[in-house]
């Protein structure tokens, strides 16, 4: 369903972010996007809804090439791909509600966001939305007054408020606690399910990617360096896509931690 | 801490390293300030004389006369507060449209390059200066103080919600992109609601400097209560003209309180 072909994408900086990335998503896959920081995930998704533009390649979503869309083209483009954000994005100072409904911001006309006149089955849509994430008490609360895991939330209805067939999903649990991060990845997984979505999720939480994702992709220095099944990724893997590290402790941190005080007064 | 080292004086560098050059800077700007005062010609008895007037103008503001003028002071008020309002309208519809244009991040180059351009020449000159010109082309009277206190508001508005604009978050705008939204949309959902507090607070604080620049441009014609103290002063009515200072102080006085009254209470 969505389909990149040779994308590529250099920074004016001369910093190539994506080299020849060549990748399939088919509809309801769930995929998770790995890889260290600096290695061209977040570029890889914002050049799908070309909120960065693609250097050379081309991108297919069904049987649509995004990368030579005019701008209104563009536009009706992005309402297909709704995106999740780290740091959840929400406009702050909007209420709940403001924000769930500027989902549909592609659909209506200008006079009628600026008013806040949504057709009522958006409105009704946007609050059944609400109560399946969870929060169907507090519509009109102002969008800084939640907490990280209500804000992202609110990010997930909006983006699913656009009613899309693909998800961009960017760092979505980078700043929240473990227990809610979690929740968040089931939720978003769930919905994906229930909808048939395709689904990238850039992602460094290994172990979550590996529990949520049916498909792990690892990217480093802009290039894909694994692609399969999330049981596959062993040692060898994980240090092909980081970097030399000694991977069968990363669950004993505390372990090593506790340690660290030793080594320095020995020397 | 072996041995006791002897110890080592410390002072601040100078800010000019090279001592010949500081004492030169020094030593030049004493010399220049004993010429310039030898030019300015100071007259003693021009002095004393000038205090003389000035203790019978102080005189009649102590009996401030509000009574044998009045339906002049009236209408001078009403006028400077007709202008005010007016010019505050007027100068904030003209400097939100230029102010968005005048922000680097959300408009194109040569729409900043003229927006910013309008800035500067608002800028440029003082509200005196520029009311003169408005009294030289429309006449006397309170057009020109309109026009006047109008175009300095584009100066000054524009100018902050422009750089208010461009310290905005970033991500909350794109992800209102993300959603295939439009400019405006974009503009007014993404932008808007982060600078809408300063936007509103620096219109108050407007309102308030304009009221004060209402009188000071009275002075060379441009209507108000400025007029009305131009004449008072013409006819050497200090009684009447301190009425009118009064009338102002208090005026200015109360804006500035019921100001800073209303921003307090959008924070």
């Amino acid at each position: 369903m969505l389909r990149l072909e040779s994308v590529t994408k250099r920074y004016p900086t001369g910093d190539m972010a994506l080299r020849d990335i060549d990748l399939t998503v088919p509809q309801g896959q769930v995929m998770a996007l790995i890889g260290p920081s600096g290695a061209g995930k977040s570029t890889l998704i914002r050049c799908i809804n070309r909120l960065v533009e693609p250097t050379a390649g081309e991108i297919w979503l069904g049987d649509q090439e995004i990368t030579r869309l005019s701008a209104r083209s563009l536009r009706h483009m992005r309402r297909r791909i709704g995106m999740i954000f780290q740091e959840y994005a929400l406009v702050e100072r909007l209420t709940v509600m403001e924000n769930v409904l500027s989902g549909q911001l592609g659909y209506v006309n200008f006079w009628q966001s600026w008013f806040r006149r949504f057709p009522q089955p958006i409105v009704d849509e946007a609050f059944r939305l609400l109560h399946r994430v969870g929060l169907p008490d507090f519509p009109d609360k102002r969008a800084d007054a939640l907490s990280g895991g209500q804000r992202q939330r609110v990010g997930i209805a909006r983006a699913l408020l656009q009613n899309p067939e693909l998800l961009l999903v960017d760092e979505p649990t980078a700043s929240l606690d473990p227990k809610t991060a979690r929740q968040i990845m089931r939720l978003i997984t769930e919905l994906a399910h229930e909808r048939g979505l395709a689904v990238i999720i850039n992602i460094h939480d290994v172990p979550l990617a590996q529990q949520f994702a049916q498909r792990i992709v690892g990217l480093r220095a802009g290039e894909i360096v694994y692609d399969g099944p999330p049981d596959g990724l062993i040692s060898e893997v994980l240090t092909d896509i980081y970097g030399e590290e000694d991977w069968s402790t990363a669950a004993e941190d505390d372990n090593a931690a506790a340690t660290l005080p030793t080594a320095i007064e020995a020397r | 801490m072996t041995q006791a080292s002897p110890s080592r004086r410390w002072s601040p560098p100078p800010l000019i390293r090279n001592p010949f050059q500081r004492w030169a800077l020094i030593l030049g700007a004493i010399v220049y300030l004993l010429l310039a005062i030898s030019t300015l010609r100071i007259d003693v008895a021009r002095i004393i004389q000038g205090l003389d007037r000035g203790s019978r103008m102080f005189a009649g503001f102590l009996q401030p006369d509000f009574v044998s003028r009045w339906t002049d002071i009236q209408a001078g008020i009403l006028e400077s507060l007709t202008m005010t309002v007016v010019a505050t309208v007027i100068g904030v519809a003209i400097s939100i449209p230029i102010g968005f244009g005048a922000a680097r991040n959300v408009a194109p180059l040569p729409i900043y390059l003229f927006c910013r351009a309008w800035v500067a020449l608002a800028r440029t000159f003082q509200e005196v200066i520029i009311a003169i010109l408005f009294v030289v082309m429309m006449g006397f009277g309170p057009l020109a103080g309109v026009l006047t206190l109008s175009f300095t508001t584009i100066g000054f508005l524009a100018k902050l919600l422009a750089e208010d604009i461009e310290e905005i978050d970033p991500s909350q705008v794109e992800a209102i992109r993300a959603t295939g939204a439009s400019w405006l949309q974009v503009m007014t959902y993404g932008v808007l609601p982060q600078v809408m507090p300063r936007l509103v607070g620096l219109t108050v604080y407007r309102f308030d400097i304009n009221l004060r620049e209402s009188a000071v441009v009275g002075l060379v014609g441009a209507g108000g209560i400025g007029s009305t103290l131009q004449t008072a002063f013409g006819r050497y009515e200090f009684d009447t003209a301190g009425a009118i200072l009064l009338i102002i102080i208090g005026l200015v006085m109360v804006t500035e309180i019921a100001s800073g009254v209303i921003r307090k209470q959008l924070q």
